[in-house]
């Protein structure tokens, strides 16, 4: 089962957040207060390193696991969608201090109102798959 | 064994994510996690509703396992790896946010004041998660990408759209916290 190593790097991944605070509402909080440094450490850090990666990946530096050339998928396009989507996405961010990641690693902290979080982000992006047509991109 | 219990430094943090990202890619997968929230759309049969979630979810297998591994990782971290809840705020966020009703700023992990059962049986508390959920997934299908897939991902291989996409988190964050927090709270 060639999927079980996501299994592992995903496990590597929740433990990450959690030791890191990232996953904490708090930390969110204070981050956009321009409070504390440390959310901005880790982000800027881990961008800082994964410039190098990308480098590397495009260099053919590093290939991938079947020795073939790393690809990064392209964004899509779009002022209005990204500016306005990332609007909304930060709103709720900043409401519940959770994103995408973060709250399968909430989930596991065992926090049963995580659900619901969850339940409100399944059901965000089914509204978005509804009405993506009707809106400005 | 004290560097695994204790809380990370942002050096420590921000590189292994990094670490994350590379092994992703090494195994053949882009890095991101919201896209998961529209294979489980696609799961539950959204294809009915909308063309939009007609797509082969078969080939995001791999990223199901990577949430399922999330889940697996902050239960692990959860039950053995934090024996302190304590976070080392500034005294400053602690003394605002004591003052704006959240009375374990600082000590416990996660606010009370929205995590609890309590809150989650209340109309208000309950509003909350579920609109900051809806928010979080309907802007990150909208945007294209959430804070790994744009903000990390995208800006780390100069894409323009992660970047713009960046800059609506934080002025979506900044309005809320700065704002509504105050007004909700």
């Amino acid at each position: 089962m060639k999927n079980i190593r996501f299994l592992i790097i995903g496990l590597l991944f929740g433990i990450i957040l959690s030791k890191s605070e990232v996953v904490s509402w708090y930390r969110i909080y204070e981050m956009f207060k321009f409070q504390s440094f440390h959310m901005y450490g880790i982000i800027g850090s881990a961008i800082f390193i994964s410039i190098i990666l990308m480098q590397l990946f495009k260099k053919g530096t590093i290939k991938n696991v079947d020795g073939n050339q790393i690809t990064v998928k392209e964004k899509k396009k779009g002022i209005v969608r990204t500016l306005l989507g990332g609007i909304i996405f930060g709103l709720g961010w900043a409401l519940s201090g959770i994103c995408a990641g973060p709250i399968f690693v909430l989930l596991g902290h065992g926090s049963l109102p995580i659900l619901v979080v969850l339940l409100g982000a399944i059901l965000g992006a089914f509204l978005y798959g509804l009405i993506s047509k009707k809106l400005p991109h | 064994m004290e560097f695994i219990t204790q809380a990370w430094p942002w050096y420590v943090s921000g590189p292994s994510i990094a670490f994350i990202l590379f092994l992703v890619f090494y195994y053949g997968k882009n890095f991101g996690v919201s896209t998961n929230l529209e294979t489980f759309c696609t799961i539950g049969g959204a294809g009915k509703f909308s063309d939009y979630f007609k797509t082969d979810w078969k080939e995001r297998k791999w990223s199901l396992f990577f949430v399922a591994g999330i889940v697996l990782g902050g239960f692990i971290s959860h039950q053995f790896l934090m024996p302190s809840e304590a976070i080392a705020l500034n005294p400053e966020t602690i003394k605002e946010l004591n003052q704006l009703g959240f009375e374990q700023a600082g000590k416990s992990y996660l606010p009370a004041e929205i995590f609890s059962l309590e809150q989650l049986g209340t109309v208000k508390g309950f509003l909350i998660l579920l609109v900051s959920g809806i928010l979080v997934g309907f802007g990150s299908r909208y945007a294209g990408g959430c804070t790994s897939g744009h903000t990390i991902t995208g800006i780390s291989s100069f894409q323009k759209p992660s970047m713009l996409a960046t800059i609506g988190f934080f002025v979506g964050g900044l309005l809320m916290v700065w704002f509504l927090i105050p007004l909700i709270f």
